[in-house]
């Protein structure tokens, strides 16, 4: 079985093998259709990965609060929310649900329901993560600074939270590739991003096996650089003297 | 709510279309778990032989199966496998070789810090009294990896469950297909999500109560 890589070069109206691949024809080559792709794969990623932080910094931190108990139950009742129902059905629920109920949302663009599915799921994730990082904190870390006169959002801005997200860093840096894979799940709303462009050409090509390759490759090459930066990160971060938990990350 | 109507799901609706997903879903979700701590352990052993030709493919396998998506892997599987056999199979049994192979990768990661937790010394300690490898292991390690692991075994199965979801890509036919058609025929998918939504939380909250209660019995027997 021989592999026929022209494919990607071929023009995705014409079907002819464009000289250099990138040139446009009468339309895109595939090659050009699979980066477009691509770089929606990344666009959805990264937006929910920033939803993820600062929403599950938000539960996460409330989880941990001193005599609050009702923020607590909120924040427990978001974690088992998410983490309870596939995402897929997140996705779902948000591309056709929310829209029906709120006929304000009826506007919005598919992406940004889809960022919003992936975002909220993983941001119960990251909310685990930096309750089970602060608690992870010597209890001590606290009292230290409420006896130094801090109110409760001083120690934790200064104290507890510098460390504890230092320590939630190796799990965060797996939270970050899984928010990659996680994001193919918008080809069942239509996104233009990888899956669905290896479903649609894989089909229009005949040819999906190539199609497969390149999409995977490309996926691949996500997780590594996330792996890499997210390294980079952890070294610049770390405190000098303080040897962090141990495990750095996975495998 | 505003205009949701739950009226039109009779059980005639749920007999029809969603007991056959829900069905396959939880076959689907028993026969990966299975076949996944098999093959996971197998592949945690090879990998923690301490021979490079058994080790090398074992990571590569594992690693290989952590960085691409469940949805390509479906999607590979089903392309390639009628392929390999020469001729078709349903979406359906391509999505269970997909989920044994699949969370083999899972299992094996586990099953390798369930052996690893195990002191060395106990290694030793059979080997001293005359174990084989494979007595050591069966009779020793293993078990007491079992063990300790269960809880974490039992949470990978629930988010398995959760995954069976996305054999929606190759339109097999689990519990969320089984709500999507039973919405569209009614003509009322929004209400028919919600409900899928609700069943998937119910029966994923009650077993992660249930692990939560066995992580407690086994920290107390230990």
């Amino acid at each position: 079985m021989a592999l026929d890589f022209s494919v990607f070069c071929q023009d995705t109206l014409s079907n002819e093998v464009v000289k250099g691949c990138l040139e446009s024809g009468a339309d895109q080559t595939y090659l050009q259709w699979m980066l477009s792709a691509w770089g929606w794969t990344v666009a959805v990623s990264l937006a929910a990965l920033a939803v993820a932080l600062v929403v599950g910094s938000i539960i996460g931190t409330l989880r941990t609060l001193p005599d609050s108990p009702w923020l607590v139950r909120l924040g427990n009742a978001w974690v088992e929310f998410f983490r309870n129902i596939p995402l897929l059905v997140h996705v779902f629920l948000w591309y056709f649900v929310v829209p029906k109920i709120i006929p304000a949302m009826s506007g919005v663009p598919p992406f940004l329901l889809v960022v919003c599915a992936l975002g909220f799921f993983t941001s119960a994730r990251v909310a685990e993560q930096l309750r089970s990082g602060i608690q992870a904190l010597p209890r001590g870390q606290r009292y230290a600074g409420m006896a130094m006169g801090f109110t409760t959002t001083q120690y934790y801005r200064y104290v507890l939270l510098p460390m504890a997200y230092r320590i939630i860093l190796p799990p965060l840096t797996s939270e970050s590739m899984n928010i990659f894979k996680n994001s193919s799940v918008a080809f069942a709303v239509s996104i233009a991003e990888l899956t669905q462009y290896a479903l649609q050409s894989g089909e229009e090509t005949a040819k999906p096996i190539e199609v497969y390759i390149g999409v995977t490759v490309l996926y691949v090459i996500s997780a590594l650089a996330i792996n890499r930066i997210m390294a980079f990160v952890e070294k610049k971060a770390r405190v000098p003297g303080f040897v962090a938990s141990g495990t750095g990350g996975g495998h | 709510m505003l205009n949701l109507d739950f009226s039109f799901y009779s059980w005639s609706l749920i007999h029809d279309y969603v007991l056959k997903g829900l069905y396959f879903s939880v076959f689907l979700t028993a026969v990966a778990t299975l076949g996944g701590i098999f093959f996971g352990t197998l592949l945690a052993l090879m990998r923690l032989s301490g021979k490079k030709w058994l080790e090398w493919p074992a990571v590569t396998y594992v690693n290989g199966m952590r960085s691409i998506p469940l949805l390509m892997v479906l999607l590979w599987f089903f392309l390639l496998v009628p392929m390999i056999i020469g001729h078709p199979i349903g979406a359906e049994y391509s999505a269970i070789i997909t989920f044994v192979a699949f969370e083999a990768a899972y299992f094996s990661e586990i099953m390798r810090a369930g052996i690893q937790s195990i002191p060395r010394g106990q290694v030793f300690a059979g080997m001293a009294v005359g174990m084989t490898y494979r007595q050591n292991m069966t009779l020793v390690i293993l078990p007491q990896a079992f063990r300790n692991m269960l809880p974490v075994l039992l949470t990978q199965t629930i988010i398995l469950f959760q995954d069976t979801s996305l054999v929606y890509i190759i339109t097999a036919y689990d519990l969320l297909h089984g709500f999507e058609l039973a919405g569209k025929n009614a003509g009322r998918p929004e209400e028919s999500y919600l409900l899928a939504a609700l069943v998937y939380f119910v029966i994923c909250f009650s077993l992660s109560y249930v692990v939560k209660r066995i992580h407690k019995k086994i920290a107390i027997i230990r």
